[in-house]
């Protein structure tokens, strides 16, 4: 069975249908990109891969474990899977070491010397070791991002979640943000991105799925969704972002 | 004239002021006594009712509804009248611990009962004032419901809800003098005595005067916090 493994998975919002009959799968060390407009589902999905969002219908098995029996322990599953937000969320009343050693530290047990001196290996290799003591407010939203990945790094995640993680920076600081996620899918993380960062996409992704009214529309290798979309609607969604794009 | 120097007699007594000043002074640390005791339970006590209230769940139901019936109740009850069922009640039942407690243990209890509720309310408006998007961060991190309150909602929740905090303590503060009428010696209670034997109310002016000094810096720390928070804000903005 591969990594992640998702079969018939349904969510309603109330009346409304978000996601519908999701098949995926994920081997371990593949990065997939959801791409698709917003309200498709790309969101709803990852949030359920993690728990966030309670899944209705279908099975989600995460490194052989069944996330959807109702026996799963919630806390020691999300510390395997880590997930990254939109708007970074990181906790503003804490410094950067602080943000990045509080998970370790309660949820795993780590000592805070060992935790602290882990953080500050992780915040070096990004290059924001000088940071460690500064409150969030004080950093940019690319280094605010960056320390929210190394957060969910900090616990040792065998999965990554990023949901959508460039939408809300400035384009002059996406790609710091980007060259850290790439680092990542080189050294072999499994990744599932939500992304409107089509050329991003096609270089990291070992498989791209475009959502559309909460359906796994098409899915394929980079190559073939972007050049040789075959449904009619990833080929007007991928004109309208590359319209888009033109106009930026 | 007469009018005149009758109301300096009443009220401004220069003679009476200081030969009062010792008798109020010694209610007042009653006074004192209450409000900090009070302060430091309701503080806990409305945290906890808080969280309580906040619980997610269908298991946690009764435990919501009881918080919830809780606030209604004394938020709802005029003190005084707390007052009267606590301090006049409870030594009525001639139960051998809480009927044997002394008055201004009783005074306390009033006092403790009642803000609670309103600092419950105070602790919840802070804990819904921090974005959802918070305690999603936590719990995607692994951390437990409680671990998640704890570090991360809670002492965010606590730093926005000082200023009306410390209003609340400031009606607490003032409300210590209501619980004189269960006979508590406080310094309002120890002033209408001085009153009586004056001929005059210069005994409520000193221990309006006790209550002012201690309310004053209360308040423009709590100007000062607001102030401090507003700028920190509006700085943040650009």
């Amino acid at each position: 069975m591969p990594f992640v493994h998702v079969r018939g998975v349904s969510k309603w919002f109330g009346s409304l249908q978000v996601l519908k009959q999701i098949d995926l799968d994920v081997p371990e060390h593949n990065v997939v990109c959801l791409i698709g407009a917003s309200g498709s589902g790309k969101s709803t999905l990852l949030r359920c891969l993690n728990l966030l969002e309670h899944v209705e219908e279908g099975e989600i098995v995460v490194d052989g474990q069944p996330l959807t029996n109702g026996k799963v322990d919630v806390n020691a599953l999300r510390k395997k899977i880590g997930i990254v937000f939109q708007a970074y969320n990181l906790f503003p009343h804490m410094t950067v070491l602080q943000n990045v050693t509080l998970a370790p530290r309660k949820g795993l047990g780590v000592s805070r010397e060992r935790s602290e001196e882990y953080a500050r290996a992780l915040l070096r290799r990004i290059g924001l070791e000088d940071k460690a003591d500064e409150y969030p407010d004080r950093l940019s939203g690319g280094q605010q991002q960056r320390v929210a990945i190394v957060r969910a790094l900090a616990m040792g995640p065998k999965l990554m979640l990023l949901d959508e993680i460039t939408s809300a920076l400035d384009p002059q600081l996406v790609s710091e943000v980007l060259n850290l996620v790439r680092e990542l899918a080189g050294s072999g993380m499994t990744m599932i991105l939500a992304t409107h960062e089509m050329g991003f996409a096609r270089e990291v992704a070992d498989k791209v799925c475009f959502l559309d009214a909460g359906c796994i529309l098409e899915e394929g290798p980079p190559a073939q969704i972007f050049s040789a979309p075959r449904e009619p609607r990833t080929r007007e969604f991928l004109a309208r972002v590359l319209e888009a794009e033109k106009l930026a | 004239m007469h009018a005149l120097h009758q109301v300096l007699h009443a009220f401004f007594d220069l003679h009476s002021f200081t030969q009062d000043m010792p008798d109020v002074w010694a209610g007042f640390q009653i006074n004192l006594k209450m409000m900090v005791i009070a302060e430091v339970l309701v503080l806990v006590l409305a945290l906890a009712l808080a969280l309580l209230r906040g619980l997610p769940g269908p298991a946690a139901k009764p435990l919501r509804a009881l918080a919830i019936a809780y606030t209604d109740f004394f938020r709802g009850t005029p003190i005084i009248i707390v007052a009267y069922f606590i301090g006049l009640g409870l030594p009525g039942l001639q139960l051998n611990f809480i009927s044997t407690l002394s008055i201004t243990t009783y005074g306390v209890i009033v006092l403790t009962l009642v803000y609670t509720a309103y600092v419950t309310e105070v602790y919840r408006a802070g804990i819904e004032s921090v974005h959802p998007s918070q305690r999603a961060a936590a719990r995607s991190l692994g951390l437990t419901y409680m671990q998640a309150m704890r570090y991360v909602i809670v002492p965010q929740a606590v730093r926005r809800v000082i200023p009306p905090l410390l209003n609340d303590f400031v009606g607490l503060q003032k409300d210590t003098a209501l619980v004189s009428v269960i006979g508590v010696g406080e310094a309002a209670a120890l002033a209408q005595n001085a009153s009586s034997i004056d001929g005059n109310f210069v005994s409520y002016l000193v221990a309006a005067v006790f209550f002012i000094l201690i309310t004053i810096p209360l308040a423009r720390f709590t100007d000062h916090l607001v102030a401090t928070r507003e700028r920190r804000e509006r700085a943040q903005a650009f």
